[in-house]
């Protein structure tokens, strides 16, 4: 087709005028093949300018339209919609960039010129070539995954609910709750958490439009956003959730004896058991890794006695497959591990508890009652010391600050003095950082009205001296002296780490940041998306983040899923890479470059899925046949742009 | 030295870093020679080894490659690494048809490094100028 090409170009008041000679380009410009019509004009943003455009569309016949003004990413969307409003598929209207990367880091006006009209002739080479491209559109699976039911999954799973869409919430433990259900009190206001989560545990179970799958993990991830095709695998819990009736008879008759996770290992749980009280789904499990033998059967006692024929031992697990339309990630974050921590004991003193132990010792539903007594000899504590970014900040383990640790530490301490008003309560902290509302306040008022001791200070050691105390070594840095503080019990403040496997990050196609988390598009714009289309992301799996942190993003994450899932059809850049299939040879070099798994082989050609592909052409370089092709960035256009900015002018 | 030497250099830059990088030097008006001419690719992983021997062939007297930082900055996940392959091998290839391997230049440069990429370019421009126009 003979292309008519229409340059517009803008002097951006003085921006681009200034150091570009608009009028030359204007005249020289119409000599380029296929440009038929040129013109300038002082702001073409302008609804005069637009005008203008859209004018000479008309009365020119244009086929392509460029506009040489600013960057695309502010005005190519204005130009690109005026063009459509005449008729003209948008595609067929490019933008040079002649401002941010030409006239405004330049001065010199001849060689600026110059540039510019190469980056001009090279933009008419690119949009004449342009086909004409309508958005794919693709139906919506009104269906939403939550991975994660700590209360940031629990949050956006109810928001999404409560929308009127169905969720399946998934969650790797036998109950919901997450972290937060761990906690003693949060701060600043001293609510009990579990006062404010078991709430939205029972609506979250109880909900109509959630279905609830504990003990499940995603298998794999396929599909694309609006269609995502998910396995997932649900352990048995080996107790019929509605038969039991909570009795406790199964765990009295238990022979084993096993750590209690939820205690953070300070008590023992048996091999039948509910994580805690209020836990949800309200029932027993059967913890097949400890249990004597489910198959064959080695002990049956709990069977033998549960009077509601609850338990049940022959069945396995089982898959289950469903497709969604969207998928939030909010698989939250695990403690540091004490155990990686050398000066402090390597989790071999006993007397050294990390943060959720402490949170586990402080919780009226705790191994200890909510008695502050130490591990090791049940002792009740009188002094105690606290470590602030054990852990974090250091290079030697999370190079990060795991931003809550500040605040819980204020808040241990403070509960500590409420228990044990006599007490003694010593923090050592490098940085006191309470960014956050009530917080400053909160930490003033443990040092003002609990007395507690901020030592600036990061300990180098932990040790136990003859009468079987811990005691922390440091110096202080504000009067440069050294101190041993000896004391009953030392918290280590431990920073947060990621709990996301790998595995579930590639199913998820979801880049992991240089800390594990899971990396978001932008930090500032667009802070919940992920790089994967239809893929949400909050909690503590994001970054170190508080209760209301994590409540406010799960918000958003539903509130970004709903965008997606109250539509019937949602449309795809179509801007993708397409095979020639007569040069295809079937050799799947193709497969290995793309990111997405958008291409696959069949009948010995590659064909790619549309949905899938983003159009980045690591396909189109890596083919050794040259079979493959983005649309609009066809490696001919490359060849004509690259002459433009490397033709060597006649003087 | 020819001081008067004028290279001529072709920038292909990553819509999502590197390009927005240089749009942003443009805002921070950082000033560097005019002498690079920008073309904006999706991805860094699209630039074909071919495009870079046309450029070559045709008169640049320098590439630059501008992408997204490794390792997790990619807007298309590794296609900044498949850039580093690419660069690593086209070096070798350089060398052998006689092209000094510094003329052709990978930089990682975000959106946010106005700065980066305006000195890049500058240094750049002058590395070419000592080694004076590509022989052909």
């Amino acid at each position: 087709m003979n292309e008519k090409v229409g340059v517009f170009i803008c002097h951006c008041g003085r921006n681009i005028a200034s150091t570009v000679d608009v009028k030359k380009i204007v005249q020289e410009i119409v000599k380029h093949p296929n440009v038929v019509h040129s013109e300038d004009y002082k702001y073409m943003c302008s609804e005069i300018g637009q005008k203008m455009v859209k004018d000479a569309i008309k009365s020119k016949k244009l086929t392509s339209v460029v506009v040489a003004a600013c960057s695309p990413s502010l005005h190519e969307q204005t130009f690109r919609k005026a063009c459509e409003s005449t008729g003209l598929n948008q595609f067929k209207c490019e933008m040079a960039n002649i401002r941010e990367q030409c006239s405004w880091v330049h001065d010199n006006l001849e060689k600026a010129t110059d540039k510019a009209s190469r980056i001009i002739r090279s933009t008419v080479d690119k949009v004449r070539d342009n086909a004409p491209l309508n958005p794919i559109m693709v139906s919506v699976k009104k269906k939403c995954l939550v991975i994660g039911a700590g209360i940031a999954g629990i949050q956006a799973a109810l928001d999404v609910a409560n929308a009127g869409i169905p969720v399946t919430l998934i969650e790797k433990s036998p109950t919901i709750g997450g972290r937060m259900a761990q906690l003693s009190e949060t701060f600043p206001t001293l609510d009990c958490a579990q006062c404010i989560l078991t709430p939205k545990m029972a609506e979250a179970a109880h909900h109509p439009n959630i279905q609830l799958l504990t003990l499940s993990e995603v298998v794999s991830i396929n599909g694309y956003v609006g269609n995502f095709h998910a396995k997932i695998r649900v352990k048995p819990s080996y107790v019929d959730q509605k038969a039991c009736n909570l009795c406790g008879d199964c765990v009295e008759v238990c022979p084993v004896f096993t750590l209690n996770e939820f205690d953070e290992d300070l008590s023992a749980r048996r091999a039948i058991y509910i994580p805690f009280p209020q836990a949800v789904p309200s029932s027993y499990t059967i913890d097949d890794s400890t249990c004597l033998g489910l198959n064959p059967l080695v002990c049956a006692k709990c069977i033998e006695v549960c009077e509601a024929r609850a338990i049940t031992v022959d069945i396995s697990e089982k898959t289950i497959e469903d497709d969604f339309g969207a998928i939030i990630v909010a698989t939250g974050y695990e403690a540091y591990p004490k155990e990686n921590i050398g000066e402090y004991g390597y989790g071999f003193l006993e007397d050294v508890v990390d943060s959720l132990q402490f949170e586990r010792i402080l919780s009226s539903t705790g191994p200890t009652g909510g008695e502050i007594i130490r591990p090791s000899d049940n002792k009740p504590v009188k002094k105690i010391a606290f470590i602030q970014c054990a852990g974090s900040r250091d290079k030697n383990y999370l190079n990060y600050c795991s931003k809550v640790c500040c605040m819980y530490t204020a808040k241990h301490a403070i509960l500590f003095k409420h228990r044990v008003p006599q007490g003694e309560a010593y923090i050592f902290y490098i940085d006191v950082r309470t960014p956050g509302k009530g917080y400053e306040e909160f930490y003033q008022r443990a040092q003002t009205e609990h007395n507690v001791i901020y030592i600036k200070s990061k300990p180098n050691k932990v040790y136990i001296n003859r009468k079987g105390n811990p005691v922390v070594a440091a110096v202080d840095l504000l009067t440069n002296r050294k101190i041993e503080l000896e004391a009953d019990m030392v918290v280590l403040a431990t920073g947060m780490a990621p709990s996301i496997g790998k595995g579930l990050a590639s199913e998820l196609k979801i880049p992991l940041d240089e800390n594990g988390f899971v990396q978001e598009v932008h930090p500032k714009l667009r802070p919940v998306e992920c790089a994967t289309e239809g893929i949400f992301v909050c909690g503590a799996i994001h970054g170190p983040k508080d209760i209301s942190e994590s409540v406010a993003q799960a918000s958003a994450t539903a509130s970004k899923a709903i965008s997606i899932l109250s539509k019937d059809m949602i449309s795809h850049e179509p801007i993708i890479a397409e095979v020639t299939e007569e040069l295809c040879v079937g050799c799947g070099l193709c497969i290995t470059a793309c990111p997405y798994g958008a291409i696959k082989i069949e009948e010995n050609k590659a064909k790619i899925t549309e949905v899938l592909c983003t159009g980045c052409g690591a396909c189109v370089s890596t083919c050794p046949s040259g079979a493959m092709k983005v649309k609009n960035f066809a490696d001919k256009t490359f060849y004509e742009m690259i002459s433009e900015a490397t033709e060597v002018i006649p003087q | 030295m020819n001081v008067q030497f004028e290279p001529k250099i072709v920038a292909f830059l990553c819509k999502w870093c590197a390009s927005a990088g240089a749009d942003l030097a443009g805002v921070s008006r950082l000033k560097y020679p005019p002498t690079l001419v920008p073309m904006q690719v999706l991805c860094s992983s699209r630039i074909d080894p071919q495009f870079i021997m046309d450029a070559f062939e045709k008169g640049a007297d320098g590439v630059l490659i501008g992408g997204c930082h490794t390792p997790n900055d990619c807007h298309y996940i590794t296609g900044n690494f498949k850039a580093y392959k690419r660069h690593l091998m086209l070096q070798k290839m350089l060398e052998e048809a006689g092209i000094e391997s510094r003329r052709l230049r990978l930089e990682w440069i975000s959106a946010t490094e106005g700065r980066k990429l305006a000195q890049v370019a500058t240094e750049f421009v002058e590395e070419i100028q000592k080694l004076g126009p590509l022989k052909r």
